[in-house]
């Protein structure tokens, strides 16, 4: 009896916490964001960029999104698909956030969509983008600042088909991110895959698969290997002697977040990317300046891909205002924005359509950067567009 | 599958149970002489890292760094010992888990504060720097070669330590029967706290030589620590023959099985399927060892003797 009353009592205490959020005065002008992204554990880094080009779209905007008094809740998710959801879920009810932005990873990606979307909140994806959401999940309520998760692989398997490798080593970590990796590489890749290693995830050491590498002698390699283990695959193979005798085609391994780790040794290195600091346009050249004051590192596509979320809410809140959402939903559609990337607007599920690059690691002074080469594809939507019927 | 490759493998094997080894060392050490479970083992791997990256900031070379971070590890292993440790030596097991797990968490998130969340570096010494041509067309890097010689050199410094010192007596004594050590009036306290500042610089010595060849970033000793568990396990709790034997073992076993495993896989299965078990056999394979050790000697392959 008295374990039911003390629950009788806390279900009440609770009720009424939860009465005292909802009966908060909501401010009348103001523009609440929430802005969800992993700022904890080894791949913080990722988020951190994300987060801090999206509050320099704030900032440049002079703290008004649109000419909105505009409040951004910035929460970590941790990298754990159920501590998202109960922050998101905290975002959604007890906030009352306007609008949902962020997100790095696919796996809390895939937590966290369906009750964003379902409470008809919207939902601007500034990094992961995994086939579901782009194919049969769409929805109208969600737009991709970024891309589809398999674009920048199926990239790279172009241009090693343009280049005439006959014959590749593909690697990537054992789970569905690296398989899709690999698959989207083979989706535009027409020579011979000589080998498919799958390594552990979170894999430290490479030197077995290096050497297996030197081995099979292939034309170039290909891989998707994330954070940590990128830095440490980038420093081993090219300690290993291999940088320079077999090319090194990847995808979110050398960019701006890991070369501050890999230097000098990443250098040469290639990946395929949908932005890079040097891509010719004033809003470009105006953000890279910009970043690098603010933070005083260089940006990495994360940070473009925040930033490009913030200046997209801007214009179109700017255009329609929050209180009418069909026309808020219709402005975001038009893109009203000049996007650090060039050519942009939106594809029949509200992924882009953009143009995509090789890119190449390079040293620009003291700092390490990545540089647009070539254009690889020129208004490229991805494969998935065609199965998302919008409702 | 030519023979160079299985040469190179092999290699391979022994430099990452060298590093496995270093780590092992201090951790079987602690837990068998003191009966002390220490989860935070691992992040003193990350810290000798993170040193090394600081002093190699301050002084720019990697020789002035080594001794600087070595003893800076030193240093930090013993503020923790008197802070923490030292208070749970006579508490139990889950006292002891709890405690030092809570260390990890602190340090890993202490590390992020001071150094950021991005991954950093040390270069590889210039002398160091290079590629020694082992076979045709079979490259390996001069600074692993380094790490090999200098893992065994530590082993063979150890092994004199342990089993040719007083201190090194006085530690075998306190692996089979700590209280008898304390009764015959040595002062069983200093000795943890030598045995305990050793172990922590191991790890940290382990860190600084793998923070040339791996990305330090927070987080980098948790998956170590397991690795480092499974070897004293398989080697037997507090023997130091036993981690370097088990060590190598297990670095052969899991370099071997990750090169070789979708190959053999695929003489017994369609290629498809072949790439889903071969990396899923070749993750489990030392967890596989480990299972198979406890169930036919419980004790580890080379058990201390207690009485």
């Amino acid at each position: 009896m008295k374990q039911i009353l003390s629950a009788v009592a806390v279900g009440a205490s609770i009720g009424l916490a939860g009465l005292g959020a909802a009966t908060a005065p909501a401010s009348a002008e103001g523009l609440k964001i929430g802005f969800l992204a992993t700022l904890s554990g080894p791949p913080a880094v990722l988020g951190q960029h994300m987060r801090d080009g999206f509050l320099l779209g704030v900032k440049q905007a002079g703290g008004k999104l649109g000419g909105m008094d505009t409040d951004v809740i910035v929460v970590d998710d941790e990298l754990k698909p159920d501590a998202a959801l109960t922050k998101v879920q905290g975002l959604l009810e007890r906030d009352k956030v306007d609008i949902m932005a962020g997100v790095v990873f696919s796996n809390v990606m895939m937590a966290v969509y369906k009750p964003i979307v379902q409470s008809e909140t919207i939902f601007i994806g500034a990094n992961a983008g995994p086939s579901p959401i782009a194919g049969k999940g769409c929805s109208k309520y969600f737009f991709s600042t970024s891309y589809q998760n398999d674009q920048n692989h199926e990239v790279m398997g172009r241009y090693a088909s343009q280049k005439g490798y006959g014959k590749m080593v593909v690697m990537a970590p054992n789970y569905q991110a690296g398989k899709d990796a690999i698959a989207g590489f083979k989706r535009h890749y027409t020579g011979e895959v000589a080998a498919e290693i799958y390594t552990k995830l979170g894999q430290l050491d490479f030197s077995a698969e290096l050497a297996r590498i030197a081995d099979l002698k292939p034309d170039a390699i290909f891989t998707f290997m994330p954070g940590g283990m990128g830095v440490n695959l980038v420093k081993q193979y090219s300690q290993a002697g291999l940088k320079d005798v077999i090319p090194f085609l990847s995808t979110f391994t050398v960019d701006e977040t890991t070369l501050p780790a890999t230097k000098d040794l990443a250098v040469g290195l290639y990946s395929g990317a949908e932005w890079a600091p040097n891509l010719d346009n004033p809003a470009n050249a105006k953000f890279v300046r910009d970043f690098k004051a603010e933070y005083g590192y260089a940006p990495s596509l994360y940070a473009a891909q925040g930033y490009d979320a913030a200046q997209l809410i801007d214009g179109a809140v700017g255009m329609a205002g929050i209180k009418d959402k069909v026309a808020l939903l219709s402005a975001l559609n038009a893109a009203p924005f000049e996007s650090v990337r060039g050519d942009f607007k939106f594809n029949t599920n509200q992924f882009p359509i953009q143009d995509f690059y090789l890119t190449k690691a390079v040293k620009d002074g003291n700092s390490y950067v990545t540089e647009a080469v070539e254009k690889v594809f020129d208004d490229f939507g991805d494969a998935y567009a065609g199965s998302c019927r919008m409702n | 599958m030519s023979t160079t490759l299985l040469a190179v493998q092999t290699l391979n094997g022994m430099q990452l149970g060298i590093l496995l080894f270093l780590i092992a060392a201090g951790l079987t050490l602690v837990f068998g002489v003191m009966d002390f479970i220490n989860l935070a083992h691992g992040v003193q791997y990350m810290l000798g890292a993170y040193l090394a990256v600081a002093a190699y900031k301050l002084t720019g070379s990697f020789w002035l760094a080594l001794p600087l971070a070595l003893l800076a590890a030193l240093a930090c292993g013993l503020l923790l010992e008197f802070l923490v440790f030292r208070h749970l030596y006579d508490r139990d097991h889950l006292d002891q888990v709890l405690a030092t797990f809570g260390v990890i968490l602190f340090l890993n998130e202490a590390v992020k504060v001071i150094w950021g969340a991005a991954p950093l570096s040390v270069p590889v010494p210039e002398l160091l720097n290079g590629s020694i041509r082992l076979f045709e067309n079979f490259n390996y890097p001069v600074y692993r070669v380094a790490l090999l010689g200098t893992g065994l050199g530590v082993a063979a410094l150890l092994y004199v330590l342990v089993t040719r010192t007083r201190v090194g007596m006085l530690v075998r004594a306190g692996a089979s029967n700590a209280p008898m050590v304390a009764a015959l009036g040595v002062n069983i306290r200093r000795l943890f706290m030598i045995v305990f500042g050793f172990g922590a610089m191991l790890a940290g010595f382990a860190g600084i030589m793998a923070a040339p060849i791996l990305s330090v970033e927070p987080g980098m000793g948790d998956n170590l620590l397991i690795l480092a568990f499974v070897v004293i396990v398989i080697g037997g709790i507090g023997s130091i023959r036993g981690a370097f034997l088990s060590a190598l073992l297990i670095g052969l076993v899991d370099t071997l099985g990750r090169s070789f495993a979708t190959d053999i896989a695929r003489m017994l299965l369609p290629p498809s399927a072949a790439n889903d078990v071969g990396p899923a056999i070749a993750s489990m394979l030392i967890y596989i060892l480990m299972a198979g050790v406890l169930f036919f000697r419980p004790s580890g392959l080379f058990p201390v003797r207690t009485a």
